[in-house]
């Protein structure tokens, strides 16, 4: 049994990380980047950025004044148990996202979409989401929050089979095309790719491959890790760099998450996480042992699973 | 080369406005106040009564939302500081130039260069981009202490008018001139000499979307 005022606490700490301390997978990135970069207005600002994450993590101070709209995704294994039950972890959840915002401080971002209505904790209607996924085994819960920017950088687009890889690389230049403009991605950022499902899980899988996957991790279809790496090529490859002005750096990695899609079409969405790729993960057992991290390890081969039974497909891979 | 970096005061005179180039890096000293589509209505829409005294206290308006909290003892937390994408804002800015005599507006993403020419250069004003976006945590450096906040009652934390006094708040980046040139657009120029060559090979959607445009070298945001 996993004490809930265990996860509250912990939720506290990973919401003040997620918005203090770049995770150290994009920082690697950015430096990388920073060392090609050859655009003066560009490599300025990636310096900037670089400057900025130290102060952020020397002040405890939050690294973007727009700390995004804070989620959470939560994992359990097959045998958690949570004291008090889910509707105990969905009130711990909205305790800390309320509790950090006033005390980070973040900024109260979450408003009603008609009127407007603040209620200064990131609290709300819908707000913060929590979504969850499963794991074979395991007593353990994983709490992983992300705080996305909210505006800029997605879009999504019904496709057809006929559209192919052609059409799939033009949708992808014209997102980073609209949204690179005058920087409003605050890119170079992380490019999550969806494919197929409907239209509604294809823009789940798009985000979710942008926000919980780390930088340098392919897709575990080799064809489709080598997709990964042609539309990071080809995004870098359009000149634009950091606020869009003349550079060589707007994607530091491209991912891609599939799902079993409509057989005649192929739905796609573009998802952009920024500059402040806002993630933590904490693993709580139920002796109390908490263990930090910030690769999400969300698609595991059970979440990518296409076989009706998975002890059938544990089987055939032995 | 590396661009230039110069202070500027928030309540700058003519001269030093003129200065200013694009690209430049500049850093700003005085009191800035934040203002976006809430206190734009609420002061304009509304006609309420500005709670501060406009040019003079200060003459830039910071499209920012703090992360911010009030204490219970009435002080004030601010941590991190970042602009929001000033073009949702062109349809207020006119008046409330004229109003309250802005001479420096910050944000994200500019205006457009049209923008520009029509009200900024007939008001002497220049707007400057943050960096990044997102130095959050450099421009939180760069606040001596928080003045006042105005309207949070009625408009929330978020959306509410917040005073700020700056020490060498920055870097932020000159991305208007005198003439109403604008830096993105320049920049945009530059990228688009290269876009055909890296659409090559692509194709447009079997299926069309209605009331948009395929001229990758349209700003999407006038």
């Amino acid at each position: 049994m996993i004490p809930i005022d265990l996860i509250q606490k912990t939720a506290e700490t990973l919401m003040d990380k997620a918005a203090i301390e770049i995770p150290q997978d994009y920082l690697d990135g950015l430096k990388a980047a920073a060392e090609t970069e050859d655009g003066d207005l560009s490599a300025f600002v990636l310096q900037a950025m670089l400057e900025n994450y130290e102060a952020a993590k020397q002040d405890r101070r939050a690294m973007c004044g727009d700390t995004g709209v804070p989620r959470w995704y939560v994992k359990l294994g097959n045998e958690t148990q949570i004291e008090g039950g889910p509707i105990a972890l969905e009130a711990a959840l909205r305790r800390a996202t309320a509790n950090a915002t006033n005390g980070v401080p973040l900024r109260p971002n979450r408003v009603h979409p008609l009127w407007r209505t603040d209620n200064d904790n990131n609290v709300g209607i819908g707000a913060p989401e929590i979504e969850y996924g499963y794991e074979p085994g395991g007593e353990w819960i994983d709490l992983i929050t992300v705080h996305k920017g909210g505006l800029f950088g997605t879009d999504y687009r019904m496709l057809f089979p006929s559209d192919g890889i052609e059409g799939i690389k033009r949708f992808y230049l014209d997102s980073l095309m609209a949204f690179g403009k005058r920087g409003l991605a605050c890119q170079p950022a992380i490019i999550g790719i969806g494919l197929g499902g409907s239209k509604d899980t294809c823009m789940v899988l798009g985000k979710r491959a942008s926000v919980l996957r780390v930088v340098g991790s392919r897709n575990s279809d080799p064809k489709i890790a080598e997709l990964e790496d042609e539309l990071k090529e080809l995004g870098n490859s359009i000149g634009m760099g950091a606020m869009g002005f003349v550079g060589k750096n707007m994607v530091i990695d491209c991912n891609i998450e599939v799902g079993y899609c409509h057989t005649g079409g192929m739905q796609m969405s573009v998802h952009a996480f920024c500059l402040s790729s806002r993630r933590a993960v904490a693993r709580i057992y139920p002796d109390g042992r908490v263990e930090h991290r910030t690769d999400p390890d969300w698609f595991t081969d059970y979440q990518r699973r296409d076989t009706v039974e998975w002890d059938a497909a544990m089987e055939a891979a032995q | 080369m590396k661009p230039r970096q110069l202070s500027l005061s928030t309540t700058p005179s003519a001269e030093d406005l003129e200065e200013l180039r694009l690209g430049d890096i500049v850093y700003l000293d005085g009191l800035l106040y934040t203002a976006r589509e809430g206190v734009y209505m609420r002061a304009l829409q509304d006609k309420a009564n500005i709670p501060l005294e406009l040019p003079s206290k200060s003459a830039t308006n910071f499209h920012c939302s703090p992360a911010a909290r009030i204490n219970p003892d009435g002080t004030f937390e601010m941590g991190a500081v970042t602009a929001t994408a000033s073009f949702r804002f062109a349809k207020w800015l006119p008046e409330w130039m004229a109003k309250t005599g802005a001479k420096l507006i910050i944000g994200k993403g500019g205006m457009t260069s049209k923008d520009y020419k029509e009200y900024f250069v007939p008001n002497g004003a220049i707007y400057l981009s943050t960096v990044g976006y997102g130095t959050g945590a450099l421009l939180g450096r760069g606040i001596k202490n928080v003045e006042a906040v105005h309207w949070h009652e009625e408009l929330g934390l978020a959306q509410a008018m917040w005073v700020i006094n700056c020490n060498k708040m920055g870097p932020f980046i000159v991305a208007s001139d005198k003439h109403g040139d604008c830096l993105f657009e320049r920049e945009n120029a530059k990228i688009a000499e290269n876009i055909d060559s890296v659409y090559e090979g692509t194709k447009p959607a079997v299926l069309k979307r209605y009331g948009e445009t395929d001229d990758r070298s349209d700003e999407l945001i006038g």
